[in-house]
Parts: structure tokens; sequence; C-alpha cells
């Protein structure tokens, strides 16, 4: 049964129309809890990470290190999960402010987290501090991850408190290209070293 | 027909009433180009919503593919009816870049990509490529484009591949009005835009 309202469909066959529930969906929540990597597979778990939408949305809060400064990083996969080892070309660079105001804050390409045609994982922040109110929080846009004509651009922005050695606010920003015209159907995110210890990463759909 | 509950009007005339949760970024208008000169946003064509309606309005660019190698995606805006779309604004832009050859890197302000009250078309993607697999992706974002009494920011992040180049440029600035935006117009720098999507959001 459809209900119809002065010529508007605004129920069909059990679904609402695109006038409900705006355009961004949320989609999956994974919770970190001493855990080796978080991994979002298309088809798992009611993961969607196909054609259904244009732009994807990960956010990350409150990321939470078992290990002082390390990495927090991300890779892609065509294989449903299988191997995340897509080659990737990208940039990074990021402000450096510390919270000693005397110090000089740096704003820099970082040459040593970008990749050049490498299959790693792709740094989001480095340096993450792991005392107990130090974390990460973010953005990651992954672009039509299901083309088959297209690479897969992404951008992310992500900022964190560096570790005690020199505390500061650090906001890296990366972004690239998975060099694949293969789907997406894949990504995990995991720490360098040690596990992620607490944090919450949230999957949106843009229509 | 209307859907009435407990004497709140829910929907009626097909409309939702703005009590209804609908989400608070609401999907406006798709554009799709195929082989398209510019691909333009008008208030009140073609079910696009470019006034008060929102205070800040999001473009969302999905794959967009240069008929011409190397060009700049673009954008310029205009007021009422006008259509020569030669606002005046000044911005900023800066990128950072890097090659799959791994021998070549950068990150600085592009003192060619700004202006200083200017009425060009403002680039907010530079040297996109045209390679079957290439296109750049992105956002741009204007606040309060009806405003009549403040000037009209906006905010890009694009991302594109050119050459084996990873290219992210950032760009922002102001359109130097006090008179209410109506329209916005996207185009390559020359040439036309071969095939991608340009999506118009509202955000409450």
């Amino acid at each position: 049964m459809a209900l119809i309202s002065n010529g508007t469909t605004i129920f069909d066959a059990g679904a609402m129309a695109s006038g409900f529930g705006g355009s961004m969906t949320f989609i999956k929540k994974l919770t970190a809890s001493n855990s080796g990597t978080l991994s979002f597979v298309n088809g798992a778990s009611n993961v969607v990470l196909d054609g259904t939408y244009k732009e994807y949305l990960f956010t990350f809060n409150n990321i939470h290190p078992v290990t002082n400064g390390t990495l927090f990083h991300w890779n892609m996969s065509i294989d449903g999960g299988t191997n995340y080892n897509v080659q990737k070309t990208t940039t990074t660079f990021r402000p450096f402010h510390y919270e000693t105001a005397s110090d000089t804050p740096e704003w820099a390409y970082a040459t040593d987290q970008d990749l050049a045609n490498g299959t790693g994982f792709q740094t989001l922040v480095q340096g993450l501090g792991n005392a107990n109110d130090e974390n990460s929080s973010g953005t990651l846009q992954l672009f039509n991850p299901s083309s088959t004509t297209f690479v897969k651009h992404f951008m992310s922005s992500v900022n964190m408190q560096h570790t005690s050695s020199a505390p500061a606010s650090v906001n890296w920003n990366a972004a690239g290209y998975g060099n694949t015209t293969s789907a997406v159907n894949a990504v995990q995110f995991k720490m360098a070293s040690g596990n992620i210890d607490a944090g919450v990463i949230c999957l949106y759909g843009i229509a | 027909m209307g859907v009435i509950s407990n004497g709140t009007t829910l929907l009626d005339a097909g409309a939702l009433d703005s009590g209804v949760p609908t989400g608070a970024m609401t999907l406006i208008k798709t554009l799709t180009a195929s082989s398209s000169a510019t691909l333009d946003f008008l208030n009140g064509a073609s079910s696009v919503v470019f006034d008060d309606t929102y205070k800040e309005y999001l473009f969302k660019f999905i794959n967009i593919h240069p008929a011409t190698d190397v060009r700049n995606l673009t954008f310029q805006v205009d007021t009422g009816t006008n259509t020569n779309y030669n606002q005046t604004m000044t911005t900023t832009q800066f990128n950072a870049q890097a090659n799959e050859a791994d021998d070549s890197t950068g990150l600085g302000y592009n003192a060619s990509g700004d202006q200083a009250q200017g009425s060009a078309f403002q680039s907010i993607m530079d040297r996109v490529g045209n390679d079957a697999d290439s296109c750049v992706v992105g956002t741009l974002t204007i606040f309060n484009p009806s405003s009549s009494v403040f000037a009209k920011h906006f905010m890009a992040t694009c991302q594109a591949e050119q050459t084996a180049e990873s290219r992210q440029f950032f760009t922002a600035g102001y359109v130097n009005t006090t008179t209410a935006l109506t329209r916005i117009r996207f185009k390559m720098s020359s040439g036309n835009i071969d095939s991608g999507l340009i999506k118009m959001y509202g955000i409450v």
C-alpha cells in the first residue's frame, strides 16, 4: 500500500520516500576495546560499502592507543578484507602547535608519512600519546569506492595530542588515491604498534 | 490528503511538516555532467533552493572528469537575475602534492590560484588530468549566501590525480558583496566537464 499526499508518494512498498531521514545515513559503529584492528567489510555485520552511496564518511572519536607514540593508520581492500594492500599515492601535512606557547609552531609536509604507489597502511596521525586524556578525533572521506572506472580518492583530517615528550596539538591532513579501478569493498584501521585501547569509529553513507 | 496525528499535521499537500525529523543535511539537487560546458544551480529553477532556507550550502564533487587534460575546476556566483558570473572575490589557496615516482613532494601557498578583489572564476582544483581513471573529488561550502548584511564566505577542499601525482587543494575566501547570491556555476577552465556528479545540500 502506498501513502500518497497531494500527488506525492510518502510511503511505497514499505519504504519511506527520500524526504525522510536526511542525506547522511548512519551505517555502522565499531567500538575499540583493546582491539588489534577495526574493519568495515561490505556485506558483513550490516556494513554497506558499495555502490549504494557515492561517498562514505568515517568519523573517529577519542581513539586511544595502548602504545605511546604510535601511529594510527588505515588501508583498503578489493577482495572483501582478505588483503588490505591497495596501492596508494598520497600527501600528508600537519600544523603542529606545542602546549608551551614559547615554542615555535610548525607547518610542514610529512615526507615520512606519505606513500608513492605504496601498498602499506596510510597514516592518519603519528606520534599519538597514550596518557589517559590523550586521543585523536577526526574524519575520513572515501569517494565512490565501488567505481570500476576511476581511482579511489580520499581525504582525511584528524587532530591529536602528541606524546607528553612534546605535548602539542597536531592536525594531520592526508589525501590521495587508491590507484585501482577495482571496487574497494573493505577498509581496515589499526595502530602501527600495539592495539587500539579505546575509541569509536562510525561509518556513514552520504546520499 | 493530509496525515494528522493527535491534532498535529504531519504531512499535508505532499510536504512534511517542519516537526517531522528529516535530518540536518538535505540533498537539494544532483547535476550529472555529460560533456557539459557548465553546471548551474539557480535558486527557484529545477527544484533548486539557494536562498535563506539554509544558512549553509554544501556542494560535493564526485568523480568530475574533464574533457581536456590539465584543466582547473572553477566556480563563480551571481546575484538577482544576473548571468555574468563575475562577482568580486578575495581568496586564498594552498596545496599539497606528491607523485607516484616518489621524487617530488610539496606543500605551499599557491599565489597563482588566489584572487585579490578579482571577478574571475575561482579555481578550486588545479590541473585535473583526463586519463580514463583520473578525476577530481571534493567539497565546497558557502555560508549564508542570501545575507544582505555580510560578505559571503566559502571554503573548498578538493583532491585529484594528474600525471601520476596526487594533489590536494584548499581554497577559501569571500564574495565581496552584501547582495544575496541566487546562483552558482561550475565549469572547467576550458573544455567541457566530460562526466561526474555535483550534489548540492542544505545544512540546517
